[in-house]
């Protein structure tokens, strides 16, 4: 009887804790919905009395007309262009020190070592001031290589591939040296194929960190038009009499788009990836 | 190298047969170099020589364009009786007492809340962890939508409950609260993984005696839950204060800092003497000061971390 009616008041309990977080994941997607909505509704419907889902119309026009009222096309190539190309640096130079770190024997391994996670201390706000006079005196100002190149070296990812180098057994290599493969072939045939895993991490989250960077690209970029990022190009749209709020949600959502896409599709692998490296954000 | 015991000898010709570990060490070392050189010389040209830099440009009176001269510890000394620099950091610590307390409660309560026995909490840690990876920029935006008079708050709450709201992002009394909310829907999805996660390693076959012991919720989470979550809980608070001191994104957009300079914060000060009034030397003090504020808070925890955090479960 008493485990009767106890088993009835927990399913009481799962049902008004499952509907109240229903209402949670609501509250905490209005926003986002909120977005989505005005991004589909025509401009002198965005603001109204009372608010409404849809417009008088669905205007998916706005996602093409967002691209005629400021370069966005230019924007994205932009964004992709430096992500790429910043992420295959990242990669590049993370696992090759990461291999020397967890692999190679030199003198003074550890101080290195210590030498790289102290420089994870130092906040971005100190670097940009010289990181700027540096970026003028290579003549870098307002180029793709400052957007690029800066914060490329970060010991962030030499940290997480060399954890993860450190889990692979070193019977493998060892059969690869008997076989008469250098350091070299061992890392490139042996090593980064076993830390596809670990790679994929980093690159995700470094694609994402270039894609969604902006007080570095806000400051070392003039020419906006030609060679600003998307969060460079949206932030244009702040102070400027009469936005577009319609056109500017078209533009944000579709900023959003593929780091959402990253996210849900890679979901198992990123929370692992964040959790063993304890990755902070941007 | 303490095992290092075989040394070649003296002239012994290069590559003898079972030469010992060190010729292996001096040859793991030439690699090591080559391996390790796009790293090292990019984190010595980009993060090391420019931290030396700042340190050297905030003590000198450095316009973007112009004469430099030797401050020593005059750009310090403006910033502690600069007003503005003043309450710039009073903003930057008020944000962070409302942001970090708040962050923590949310994402922890949503986390213990969401235990194992919830159906579908994969689907809410993806879908709080959206914002954390979206472009903040993007976020922002929505956000001055949602706070613009006329927006979906200051509608909502005129329509449905017949509230007058004010104009959140123009008045000096709502700016900071709105960006702290804002800032709360963005980022707490981060620490509810990490918290979701530690949950996830609590047995539950603990839990489920303590309560036919007849411990309450709260015992429960106070006794077995939060002793062994306490390492995440450090690492959680310790990177959110980290973060949250280098507040830029949100106020810049949301409210340039106004009204006033009632939600400017230390980056964005650092941007304004830098970019705006080209003044190199002060913005490269304000960003040491930044940082300082960021090594004594952290030094702060990991001194504190004996108190209450617990490694052994």
């Amino acid at each position: 009887m008493t485990s009767e009616t106890n088993s009835a008041a927990r399913k009481v309990r799962s049902g008004v804790s499952h509907t109240l977080l229903v209402l949670v994941a609501i509250a905490f997607l209005g926003p986002l919905v909120y977005a989505v909505s005005t991004s589909l509704k025509p401009a002198d419907e965005v603001f109204t009395a009372t608010p409404h889902l849809f417009g008088s119309e669905i205007r998916w026009k706005n996602y093409a007309d967002a691209f005629t009222f400021a370069p966005f096309d230019r924007y994205f190539l932009n964004s992709l262009l430096v992500a790429v190309a910043g992420t295959l640096v990242v990669v590049a130079a993370s696992s090759m020190s990461a291999y020397a770190f967890a692999r190679l024997k030199f003198r003074g391994r550890e101080q290195l070592f210590v030498l790289f996670l102290g420089t994870l201390m130092v906040p971005q706000e100190v670097l940009i001031v010289p990181m700027y006079w540096l970026m003028q005196a290579l003549g870098w100002v307002d180029s793709y290589w400052a957007l690029i190149l800066p914060w490329a070296f970060t010991a962030f990812g030499t940290f997480l591939l060399r954890q993860f180098f450190l889990t692979i057994p070193a019977e493998l290599e060892e059969a690869a040296r008997v076989d008469g493969c250098g350091p070299f072939g061992t890392f490139l045939r042996i090593m980064l194929p076993l830390a596809r895993p670990a790679i994929a991490v980093l690159t995700v989250f470094t694609f994402i960190s270039f894609w969604g960077s902006f007080l570095w690209p806000l400051i070392i970029i003039n020419s906006v038009e030609d060679k600003g990022t998307v969060p460079l190009g949206l932030a244009q749209f702040v102070g400027q009499q009469g936005t577009q709020w319609n056109l500017m949600m078209a533009a944000s959502i579709m900023a959003m788009l593929p780091t959402v896409l990253l996210v849900v599709l890679l979901q198992k692998h990123l929370v692992r990836g964040l959790l063993v490296t304890g990755l902070g954000g941007r | 190298m303490a095992t290092d015991t075989t040394v070649a000898p003296p002239g012994a010709p290069a590559g003898a047969p079972r030469a010992g570990r060190r010729p292996a060490l001096r040859r793991d070392g030439r690699y090591a170099s080559v391996f390790l050189a796009p790293s090292l010389g990019g984190l010595a040209l980009f993060t090391l020589f420019p931290t030396a830099m700042a340190l050297g440009i905030s003590l000198f009176d450095w316009p973007v364009f112009g004469e430099r001269t030797f401050q020593g510890f005059g750009n310090y000394s403006h910033l502690m009786h600069d007003p503005v620099f003043r309450r710039v950091v009073l903003n930057t610590v008020l944000f962070v007492v409302l942001y970090v307390p708040l962050n923590v409660v949310v994402s922890l309560g949503l986390a213990v809340w969401l235990g194992p026995q919830i159906r579908g909490r994969q689907m809410f840690r993806v879908l709080f962890f959206i914002p954390v990876m979206t472009p903040m920029v993007a976020n922002v935006m929505v956000w001055r939508l949602l706070f613009q008079p006329g927006g979906l708050i200051d509608g909502g709450l005129e329509s449905w409950f017949g509230i007058d709201a004010p104009n959140f992002l123009g008045s000096s009394n709502w700016a900071m609260p709105a960006i702290v909310a804002m800032s709360i829907w963005q980022g707490f999805g981060y620490n509810f993984l990490v918290f979701s996660a530690a949950i996830d390693q609590v047995p539950q076959s603990q839990l489920e005696s303590a309560q036919i012991d007849g411990a309450g919720p709260l015992q429960r989470f106070r006794y077995i839950t939060w002793p062994m979550i306490t390492p995440s809980m450090f690492f959680a608070t310790t990177m959110t204060l980290i973060t949250s001191f280098q507040v830029f994104a949100q106020p810049f957009i949301l409210t340039q800092g106004g009204p006033g300079v009632a939600t400017q914060t230390i980056v964005m000060y650092v941007y304004n003497q830098g970019w705006q009034f080209l003044q190199m030397g002060l913005a490269s003090a304000a960003g040491w000061v930044l940082f300082v504020i960021i090594m004594g808070i952290t030094a702060i925890q990991f001194v504190g971390q004996k108190r209450w955090v617990n490694y052994d479960v």
